[in-house]
């Protein structure tokens, strides 16, 4: 403590509140971007974030490319495998970075009660689901782009450059989409523990029926529809064909990109109105508090 | 223009009522307490009038402005350090204080912020190395940066040590003596009576009692005690007539209550003095902010211990 927690004179309050309407206010583009820059602050000082989003398809990149990376897949052109696997991998990336990442951190956080006080600040709300989505949607890039990276210097994966806009355009809508879906089932999560446990069970078969690991191009009619449901793997197919050399015309799925856009509208829907700034699910009886914070102090008054 | 201004509040959840029809004003600069139990429904007032939460009934005006439908404007004159909440734990103190600061029109330099918290040393540490009371120190530091008119204070120096807990009161003051609103709510009697203008007692969701400090449950004009060790080898008998009836002798510790105490007193003192004894352990006392507190409370405290007991 200063030896005398006195405060400088600073502002005067009584009988100044007519002049506080034209105390300059921050400006939103510059807010946004601050907070994007401490929110990835946060994931870079994060160990356990970084590495399931990064280091995670970084290794199932390199150990399946390792493994089986110049065999050809008959069902795709006879491509190389690594031109399959990469993009494919880059996909997985992609809905960890987005889905995973804020399905798993937005309730942890609201838990903390770090939502709540966000909420108590003139910090519009919209800037600060924004920056989280942004900082999301940045790490998603990043990953992509270490992937794609990764599999041109090691597995002579080959990048095509024509397809590469609709393969850019693909990959900001399929963020946009994954970080949809994760504030959406955030919201809907009912704590911070129970966070990582629905966002992994949520994400991982759907993964497998997306075309990711293995090209489901032969399997039973029932899991291909199953797989179709969910913009995974319409995102996985779309960036795939990006870099699939036998791929006709611009590289724009119109198909795929249209169930993707789906997800994302619907996703927001749900987001935006189920969206909780505090700990507590809404029951008939009021808010029932839970976390960690309802054993270390009980609520006074 | 009060800075609160609150009128026949009400707060149901389901089919409990947490806050039954209150009604307070706070005057711009002063600073307000609210005392209750647990479950009293302090929390839950004060988190009416910061914005989070919606009324059930009656009316709430907080700088003019209704918390409820209140957006930027109202929250740029409004500081909150809440009873519980959490900072994200792997940014430094200079870093959170500082994105904070940013949210504001005008915020007070970061610096000085951390200096005034007493967190100068801490500057580079990450939040989740902070102990409980720095932690706490962190709350009020981002409760304060944003300058702002009206300050809400919920239970702000639990866990603090003592000393800590006198800078922050210095702190709390120097905001009030730059005209600043504070609304406050405390465990505490001390910190009551030393920093609030006013408070109220809640209970059961109701405010039981409310006044200054020294007036509160009738303090001021309750009657005296005044209490002395009997003299070796006298006897109650002998202490002098005309004392007051109210006379209570344990182990040679007299106590007595009186609505007179300068004649009880000088009766006493001249009879003592006759004798040539000496009146050890004299004192004279009211009952404190706590005795009242306590009296006022005590048959919601009992309630409650029996609902634990179940």
């Amino acid at each position: 403590m200063a030896d005398r927690a006195t405060l400088p004179a600073g502002r005067a309050t009584v009988g100044r509140h007519a002049r506080r309407s034209v105390r300059r206010r921050p400006a939103p583009g510059p807010l946004l971007l601050r907070q994007i820059r401490h929110q990835n602050l946060l994931f870079w000082r994060s160990p356990i974030s970084a590495f399931f989003t990064l280091l995670f398809p970084l290794v199932f990149l390199l150990l399946f490319n390792a493994l089986q990376g110049d065999q050809t897949i008959e069902s795709r052109d006879g491509i190389r495998f690594a031109q399959f696997f990469t993009p494919g991998i880059l996909a997985f990336a992609v809905v960890s970075a987005c889905y995973t990442n804020l399905a798993t951190s937005v309730p942890i956080n609201r838990d903390e009660g770090v939502l709540k006080r966000v909420r108590g600040t003139p910090l519009p709300p919209w800037i600060y689901v924004a920056a989280r989505v942004g900082s999301a949607v940045w790490v998603a890039v990043l990953s992509a782009v270490l992937m794609v990276a990764v599999g041109v210097a090691l597995f002579h994966v080959e990048v095509l450059w024509h397809l590469l806009p609709a393969a850019v355009v693909t990959l900001l809508l399929g963020a946009a989409c994954f970080c949809a879906c994760g504030l959406a089932v955030a919201s809907l999560c009912p704590s911070g523990e129970a966070a990582p446990a629905v966002a992994n069970f949520t994400i991982l078969p759907v993964v497998f029926v997306s075309d990711i690991f293995y090209p489901l191009d032969q399997v039973p009619t029932w899991l291909q529809v199953a797989g179709s449901i969910f913009p995974v793997k319409h995102f996985a197919l779309a960036v795939q064909a990006d870099f699939n050399p036998f791929t006709q015309g611009s590289g724009f799925f119109w198909g795929h990109l249209a169930v993707i856009a789906v997800w994302l509208v619907a996703a927001s829907v749900v987001a935006l109105r189920t969206f909780r700034w505090e700990p507590g699910i809404s029951t008939g009886r009021g808010s029932v508090r839970r976390g960690r914070h309802r054993a270390r102090r009980p609520p006074s008054g | 223009m009060p800075a609160i201004r609150v009128a026949g509040l009400r707060k149901r959840y389901g089919d409990v009522e947490a806050v039954r029809g209150i009604d307070f004003e706070v005057a711009e600069g002063e600073c307000f307490a609210l005392l209750g139990p647990n479950g009293a429904g302090k929390t839950t007032t004060v988190e009416i009038l910061e914005g989070y939460r919606r009324r059930s009934a009656g009316e709430v005006e907080v700088l003019g402005f209704d918390p409820e439908r209140s957006g930027v404007d109202f929250r740029e004159r409004i500081g909150i350090v809440l009873q519980s909440s959490g900072i994200h734990r792997d940014l430094t103190v200079e870093e959170v204080v500082s994105l904070f600061g940013g949210y504001y029109p005008e915020p007070r330099p970061t610096d000085e912020v951390i200096e005034l918290v007493g967190l100068e040393e801490k500057r580079r540490a990450r939040t989740k190395t902070l102990s409980g009371g720095q932690q706490r120190r962190l709350d009020l530091a981002l409760g304060i940066v944003g300058d702002p008119d009206l300050v809400f204070l919920d239970e702000p120096t639990t866990g603090f040590d003592p000393s800590a807990r006198r800078r922050s009161w210095e702190l709390v003051d120097s905001l009030r003596s730059l005209g600043k609103t504070i609304l406050l709510t405390t465990h505490y009697m001390d910190e009551a009576q030393s920093l609030a203008d006013r408070v109220a007692v809640l209970a059961g969701g109701r405010i039981v009692a409310s006044g200054s400090p020294a007036s509160l449950g009738g303090r001021d004009v309750a009657e005296a005690v005044i209490s002395f060790r009997l003299p070796s080898g006298m006897a109650p008998a002998e202490l002098p007539p005309g004392l007051p009836e109210a006379l209570d002798v344990r182990d040679g510790q007299v106590s007595l209550r009186t609505a007179t105490p300068t004649r009880t007193l000088e009766a006493l003192t001249g009879w003592a003095v006759a004798r040539g004894a000496e009146l050890e352990a004299l004192a004279v006392t009211r009952p404190s902010l706590e005795d009242v507190y306590l009296r006022l409370t005590t048959v919601d405290g009992l309630a409650d211990e029996e609902a634990l007991r179940g």
